[in-house]
């Protein structure tokens, strides 16, 4: 048990080092800046005194170090600092926190992303399964084209492909314009479309994945004994194959929620959905550089803990760790 | 006595054994290629032939602006009707494959130079370089690409010239992962040993002593990485932080004529007009990848 313990803790600190790297990285981001963007925010009829008290806010006037310190102390309190857009060149500064923007939206791309993980993990282990367990038959194959084929498929083709029927036949809502206080079940209808787009796209994957590691592990001589023994295909699979399919599948699924939340950005622009991805888009289109950073952390510290949990899943599940000789 | 002994055993071998040329022995592996292969590279082909022969193609040209705005399809000699200012959708479709497939392969090649290089001098050198190198990569594979590549773009600026870096070196993380992992098992053979003892420079070590022993995954990385640049780039612009107009680009054109999707209940054909460049971008890396799955099969010598 000692050795779990320890391994699980070598993990997460591993967890934290990149963490913290990638924070410096996302930090760095505004040193690049060419060095007038004082007066591009703030318009051409910016007073010297009006930039010169943008500078300070944004702590240009201290060294580095200190500014990233400070930066990561406030974003470890949740505070991103205020957006670019909304200050004019006169003064009045009608700008808002980046927290503010991003909190609701946040909450819409964790449902929409929850919504279709419910569906997708489900099918694409139902179908990864069942194609590993039958492969080289025609079913493994037909599953197999149609997944390579949906997985080249740009996301905003899938996206308009469905939009087309929609029109034609099925007159689901193409905009998932959801707000805040509508009924649960108005909420699941008008983001149906964007859901089946992005389970399309990660069923593909996933499926690919757990296919792949199934196949894998029903290849290795210990499977092969236990079926030379003489028992039963279910036997195999539940007694055998399993305890060591927990770390790749689950390896699989994060790696694809993971997926799921660089996916929205697309599908949320298509479908005009409110999320953190359309509001990452609009924010480096107008170059508004603390919401970039807000939405980049949020996505990447998303990203990372999701794999840190499969890693800690395929530690746990391990029975080499568990039953140490 | 003058009749002298013309027989030769080498000449007598060499008529029965005739070594197969590469054009024939290309030949043979064509003919085993299944039907999904095939039909990927007829795709390739057609798709390189659009793109080097673009100017000759279109019919219009790529910023021309001179028509009416939103003509339906076919009419007044428009095969696919005009845009939203009036440019030629098909001329733009045509020049779109030029720049579109340019800047993926620009992007493309500059990945496996910077991640190619550095993953086989690490895997070459070992020790400290390897590790700084392995650690920078895991660190900067920790942000998800799309969401790295939108921020750095927020801070350069949208130009095809920072397209193509950002996405190159965001991308060559992955190419110095599998260059280095399938070097390092070629890095330990004697004969690279034998070739760092008669003194040739890491160069040397690399071009002639590894690369040939490592090439056929990194061509089939080489396809993989190809799509998978095309469809950042095409997501890119669709967003509209790609390629800028008045530059043709099948990621943008989906995006300026998404709105035309509304229509599709009166006006079938122009309701499809988003749907070309988008299927476009779609038949090219369903090409590729079908191209690559043959490969892979081919070299690996797997049935998985």
């Amino acid at each position: 048990m000692n050795l779990i313990v320890q391994t699980i803790l070598k993990r997460l600190a591993l967890g934290v080092v990149t963490l913290f790297f990638v924070s410096l990285v996302i930090f760095s981001a505004i040193q690049f800046l060419p060095g007038d963007f004082g007066e591009a925010v703030l318009g051409q009829a910016a007073t010297e005194e009006t930039v010169a008290a943008f500078r300070r806010e944004l702590g240009l006037d201290v060294p580095a170090w200190q500014r990233y310190l400070d930066w990561v102390g406030a974003v470890a309190t949740g505070d991103f600092g205020t957006s670019f857009s909304g200050r004019a060149s006169s003064g009045v500064d009608r700008s808002r926190p980046v927290m503010e923007l991003i909190a609701p939206r946040l909450e819409n791309t964790l449902f929409l992303a929850s919504i279709t993980a419910m569906v997708a993990v489900p099918l694409a282990l139902f179908l990864g399964i069942t194609a590993a367990l039958w492969r080289n038959s025609i079913y493994d194959r037909v599953v197999n084209a149609m997944t390579l084929t949906s997985i080249s498929f740009p996301e905003f083709f899938v996206a308009y492909i469905l939009i087309l029927f929609s029109a034609l036949w099925w007159g689901l809502p193409t905009l998932a314009n959801i707000t805040e206080g509508m009924p649960f079940w108005e909420k699941v209808h008008k983001s149906l479309l964007p859901s089946m787009t992005l389970t399309l796209v990660i069923v593909a994957h996933m499926m690919r994945m757990t296919r792949a590691a199934i196949i894998n592990l029903l290849a290795s001589p210990y499977i092969e004994m236990a079926r030379l023994k003489g028992q039963s295909r279910i036997r195999v699979i539940m007694r055998h194959a399993l305890p060591n399919a927990w770390a790749p599948i689950a390896t699989v699924i994060a790696f694809n929620l993971a997926y799921l939340v660089v996916g929205v950005v697309v599908v949320e622009v298509v479908f005009v959905y409110p999320g953190v991805g359309q509001l990452m888009v609009d924010a480096v289109a107008s170059r508004d550089i603390p919401v970039v950073q807000g939405c980049a952390m949020i996505f990447a510290a998303t990203y990372i803990l999701l794999n840190l949990t499969a890693d800690i899943i395929g530690i746990v599940t391990n029975p080499r760790l568990l039953h140490p000789k | 006595m003058t009749e002298t002994n013309t027989y030769s055993a080498a000449s007598e071998v060499a008529s029965t054994i005739t070594r197969r040329t590469r054009w024939e022995r290309m030949k043979i592996t064509l003919s085993k290629a299944p039907l999904t292969a095939w039909f990927g590279m007829i795709v390739i082909v057609f798709y390189l032939f659009v793109a080097l022969f673009a100017q000759w193609l279109a019919p219009h040209g790529e910023a021309d602006n001179s028509f009416a705005a939103y003509l339906p399809w076919g009419e007044a000699g428009h095969v696919f009707g005009t845009d939203q200012i009036g440019r030629d959708v098909f001329s733009r479709l045509i020049y779109g494959a030029q720049n579109t497939i340019g800047i993926a392969l620009a992007t493309t090649f500059l990945s496996f130079m910077i991640g190619g290089t550095l993953g086989l001098a690490a895997s070459i050198r070992g020790g400290w370089t390897d590790q700084i190198l392995s650690r920078i990569v895991d660190v900067l594979m920790a942000i998800p690409s799309l969401i790295f590549a939108l921020m750095l773009l927020s801070v350069f600026g949208s130009t095809a010239g920072s397209l193509i870096i950002i996405i190159a070196l965001l991308d060559s993380t992955r190419v110095f992962r599998i260059t280095r992992s399938v070097a390092v098992n070629v890095v330990v053979m004697d004969y690279v040993e034998a070739a760092r003892l008669r003194g040739e420079g890491l160069g040397w070590v690399m071009r002639r002593e590894i690369l040939p022993n490592i090439m056929p995954p990194l061509v089939a990385e080489f396809g993989l990485r190809f799509s998978f640049v095309f469809l950042t780039i095409a997501s890119l612009s669709f967003l509209g932080v790609g390629l800028q107009p008045p530059t043709a680009d099948w990621g943008s054109m989906v995006r300026e004529s998404a709105s035309l999707m509304q229509f599709v209940q009166y006006d079938l054909k122009s309701g499809l007009t988003p749907l070309l460049p988008a299927g476009a971008i779609a038949l090219i890396t369903v090409a590729v990848n079908y191209v690559v799955d043959w490969f892979l099969h081919m070299t690996s010598g797997l049935k998985d």
